[in-house]
């Protein structure tokens, strides 16, 4: 800010000892050292991205196939969910600077304010990552399924959701007769289609059967998926990358050929170390590390916010004669916002 | 323990009342400028699909809004524009140029081990 910093000194005095040749304290000097190692952390993190990315090309998937849901209000809605966090990692660096600009005038009130308003933020944006980990981790409705030339694609349109089980061969808890469906057996909408895509992943659905966990046989009623579209993420004899089935009917016809085989991992939900429902399997690690690293640096930061912000309640810094502490923590704090500035364009923009 | 030898730079930084209402409306200028600049790339994400004929075109506009939105959150939030000259150069040159090198090498040799080597497609 003003003061020292804009005061002419000459150059004798300034590298000779004494003073500081930047006019900043050693913390505040010693924290941006630092965060220029942080950064280039981050950014060899994300360049490595990029360059996977550019060797991978076409198969690499699109942010906002990826990521289109929001809480509550289901799919469609690309990238809106992280253009939100975002606007909340912004706004509680805008709370940090009102925090930092208060300590310069010595408020001490303001200083509490808007730190207690920078720890909600930050709370708010740790508790969106872990929504959308969670999200990115269960995958989609559909899933990506691998068709009859070894070709794997990506599925977009309505999922009709699954109306009930029929149970016709009996197992350790159904007997026959039993009709499985929302509101029966302690089941919700929910649970019976996160059942039935459990039993298409593991395998264990063949034509309109479902095999369920107690031994027992189902006939499984579903309503009809509608607007489908397969989109190719990797080559297989007869379809490329890239290729597009956007018959709906075809593609219904396609998707439930493939879902109904009754093949281990013919069709996989979501993401984890070992697949990947979104494309080639580095995506997936790129995703938990970068933004898991970035989460790291978040709540960390939430935590020394806190700390920071006891400091100030308790008057440390009044006492002290200046908020600096507000100003170095501060620093962090935008550091965090301006990695996830290029995170956001890099992982879900381009 | 109080060292007399030392410049409390800390102290530099204090302003008035006055003052802090200007910076306040600055603070509050870069805000409406973030905040605008996420709205337009989201709403160029969603409207122009990618492989369109756009495309490149809106990539290099994320791009470059990324870069004017982390300059205003480094100048401004993180008063590096405030900051000595000597102390600016100090953080932006030896990074700035590291990471344009890395770009430069990462994102070439990507693309040829791309070109050179299909069996990475579609890992």
């Amino acid at each position: 800010m003003a003061g020292h910093a804009s005061k002419q000194i000459d150059a004798k005095t300034l590298w000779g000892g004494k003073t500081s040749p930047f006019s900043t304290s050693y913390g505040k000097l010693m924290m941006w050292f630092f965060l220029v190692s942080d950064a280039l952390t981050f950014g060899g993190l994300l360049i490595g991205y990029g360059m996977t990315r550019h060797a991978v090309d076409t198969a690499w998937p699109i942010g906002e196939e990826t990521f289109n849901s929001l809480p509550f209000l289901g799919h469609g809605y690309p990238l809106i969910y992280v253009a939100l966090m975002t606007f909340i990692l912004i706004i509680s660096s805008v709370t940090m600077v009102l925090a930092v600009e208060a300590g310069h005038r010595m408020d001490k009130k303001g200083v509490v304010k808007w730190m207690i308003a920078t720890i909600i933020g930050g709370f708010f944006f740790v508790g969106s990552q872990a929504w959308e980990w969670s999200h990115f981790i269960h995958g989609s409705e559909f899933g990506k399924i691998e068709l009859a030339d070894g070709s794997q694609a990506i599925v977009k349109g309505h999922y009709g959701e699954v109306e009930n089980f029929t149970i016709i061969e009996a197992g350790h808890h159904h007997s026959k007769g039993d009709v499985v469906k929302a509101g029966s057996h302690g089941m919700t909408q929910e649970d019976l289609d996160h059942d039935y895509r459990h039993a298409i992943a593991e395998g264990h659905v063949e034509g309109d059967k479902i095999f369920l966990h107690d031994g027992s046989v189902g006939k499984v009623a579903k309503k009809k998926n509608e607007h489908m579209e397969l989109i190719v993420k990797s080559d297989g004899s007869e379809y490329k990358i890239g290729d597009k089935i956007e018959d709906h009917e075809k593609a219904a016809t396609m998707y439930s050929k493939a879902t109904t085989s009754g093949i281990k991992d013919n069709v996989i939900f979501g993401a984890n170390l070992e697949q990947n429902e979104y494309g080639p399997q580095q995506y997936g690690q790129f995703f938990f590390f970068i933004t898991g690293f970035h989460g790291f640096h978040v709540f960390s930061g939430v935590i020394i916010n806190i700390l920071i912000l006891l400091g100030a309640m308790r008057g440390v810094y009044h006492k002290r004669g200046h908020y600096e502490m507000i100003e170095k923590t501060g620093l962090y704090w935008h550091f965090v916002d301006l990695v996830w500035v290029f995170v956001f364009t890099f992982f879900y923009l381009v | 323990m109080i060292r007399d030898d030392i410049y409390e730079y800390s102290l530099d930084s204090h302003h008035d009342e006055e003052k802090g209402k200007k910076l306040r409306k600055k603070i509050y200028f870069v805000t409406v400028l973030l905040t605008v600049v996420t709205i337009v790339e989201v709403a160029l994400g969603a409207l122009i699909k990618q492989g369109s004929g756009a495309w490149p075109f809106v990539k290099w506009s994320f791009i470059i809004l990324t870069l004017l939105k982390a300059g205003y959150i480094v100048m401004s939030f993180m008063h590096l524009g405030d900051e000595r000259k000597a102390m600016r150069y100090v953080i932006l040159i030896p990074y700035l140029i590291f990471i344009a090198y890395l770009i430069f090498i990462c994102l070439w040799e990507g693309t040829a081990v791309g070109e050179n080597w299909p069996s990475t497609q579609g890992l």
